[in-house]
């Protein structure tokens, strides 16, 4: 494609979106031709993030943390140590916690500073996390952030927002939905939701629609 | 620096509006952004420090009205003009007509792409015993750097309690401004709601973060 375009032609015919996409392969290509970026590299990037990297990783930790009590254990003891014993989840950095929701405490996860996020666990954050109204409202009024998402908790309950201000990474460890008693790993995995791990929700209980 | 992205505690901005089945990326756009960000980074042009930094320099109106990627494209090429790996003529042609930079450790390429896909390390050895234990009261300094810092606005002043130890950690407000690692003891500070907000605050609310010693002062 052209990259030789004149911003103030288009101003008729081309969303704000067209503009940006001009810009954004513009700068690809000046990237690619001084030989800082591969192109293939950056594909695979994106394909990784699109298909292998997503809420899925986090889930299968949290129901082998339901399962095995000494994962569990060590998992809330050392979270990035726990996850590199598991072969099947993409290698975490080394500093996840994993906090974990109980009747007396629920745990919510935000970055009020930008959007910070564990990507290996959760995958890339959704929109919401990283937008305006979710950073300003978290750390001051976090169950009118629930009532947002149709969640609420009893009123004695304490609730603990975790502001990732540094490199240390959070994962909201649900509680098990109750009727799961002898529910393999593979069955309580399908029950572990992104939000539900961000401390915006609630695992599924069995039955009820997703 | 006291700028827009410093959110926690601000009002106005309305619901939370979660999408969904939400995509992954909203346009073809997005991924391309966030592949040259990693695949620039993995590349050594700059820091994570250093490209947070840029993107909350973003004059408050665009940080405001610009979707997160569109933010990350405007920190970027802000980053890399300044940075001297590209130019002005340069974005302005389309196409690179300067001569490139040399970037250590070099070009992401496809066999190496590893490099970008696991989290970087961020713990370093400790120059000093640490200064407090879990347990201690600290207070959040009443600091106002203009340039980055991660230690948000409405903690400062407030006092909270040490609840973890993370070890030492790379210093985001030396990185970013390419002063160093200038490693800090990190540790997650819990504060009550109700001192931070005010009396009519949640009573059932506690909030921490996670504070670099140089940001606490004994309580």
């Amino acid at each position: 494609m052209s990259h030789d375009h004149d911003h103030h032609d288009h101003d008729h015919d081309h969303s704000e979106l067209s503009e940006t996409e001009l810009r954004v392969r513009a700068l690809e290509t000046i990237l690619t031709e001084k030989g800082y970026v591969e192109p293939a590299a950056l594909d695979a990037i994106i394909q990784a993030y699109e298909t292998k990297i997503g809420p899925h990783n986090g889930a299968r930790v949290v129901a082998k943390a339901w399962t095995d009590p000494a994962f569990k254990a060590a998992l809330l003891e050392d979270g990035s140590k726990a996850i590199g014993t598991l072969g099947h989840v993409s290698r975490v950095g080394d500093h996840l916690v994993v906090v974990e929701n109980t009747p007396q405490r629920h745990n919510m996860v935000v970055c009020t500073l930008c959007s910070c996020y564990p990507w290996e666990m959760l995958g890339l954050p959704p929109v919401w996390y990283k937008a305006s109204p979710y950073r300003s409202r978290a750390v001051k009024d976090p169950r009118g952030v629930l009532a947002d998402f149709d969640v609420t908790l009893p009123k004695d309950m304490e609730i603990r927002v975790w502001d990732s201000t540094a490199e240390t990474r959070f994962l909201v460890l649900p509680m098990r939905p109750e009727g799961t008693e002898g529910w393999s790993e593979e069955q309580l995995a399908e029950l572990v939701t992104r939000d539900s791990m961000i401390g915006t929700g609630f695992a599924k209980t069995p039955g009820a629609a997703s | 620096m006291n700028g827009v992205h410093d959110m926690g505690g601000m009002d106005g901005f309305g619901k939370v509006e979660p999408e969904p089945n939400e995509p992954v990326f909203h346009a073809a756009w997005e991924g391309r952004v966030l592949a040259m960000v990693r695949a620039m980074g993995a590349a050594g042009a700059f820091n994570i420090d250093t490209s947070r930094f840029y993107r909350e320099t973003l004059p408050p109106h665009v940080y405001l009205s610009s979707s997160y990627y569109k933010k990350w494209f405007l920190g970027l090429e802000e980053m890399l003009v300044e940075k001297g790996y590209i130019s002005r003529e340069d974005v302005a042609a389309g196409h690179a007509v300067q001569p490139a930079k040399a970037l250590k450790p070099g070009k992401l390429e496809l066999a190496g792409l590893e490099r970008s896909m696991v989290r970087g390390k961020f713990a370093r050895p400790a120059p000093a015993p640490a200064k407090f234990k879990i347990g201690d009261r600290v207070r959040a300094k009443n600091i106002h750097p203009s340039t980055h810092t991660r230690l948000p606005r409405y903690v400062r002043g407030h006092v909270g309690v040490v609840e973890l130890n993370h070890g030492c950690h790379v210093f985001p407000d030396s990185a970013a401004m390419e002063l160093g690692e200038n490693p800090q003891w990190l540790y997650t500070v819990v504060f009550e709601g109700r001192d931070l907000w005010g009396a009519d605050g949640d009573p059932t609310l506690k909030v921490s973060i996670d504070a670099f010693e140089p940001y606490l002062d004994p309580a």
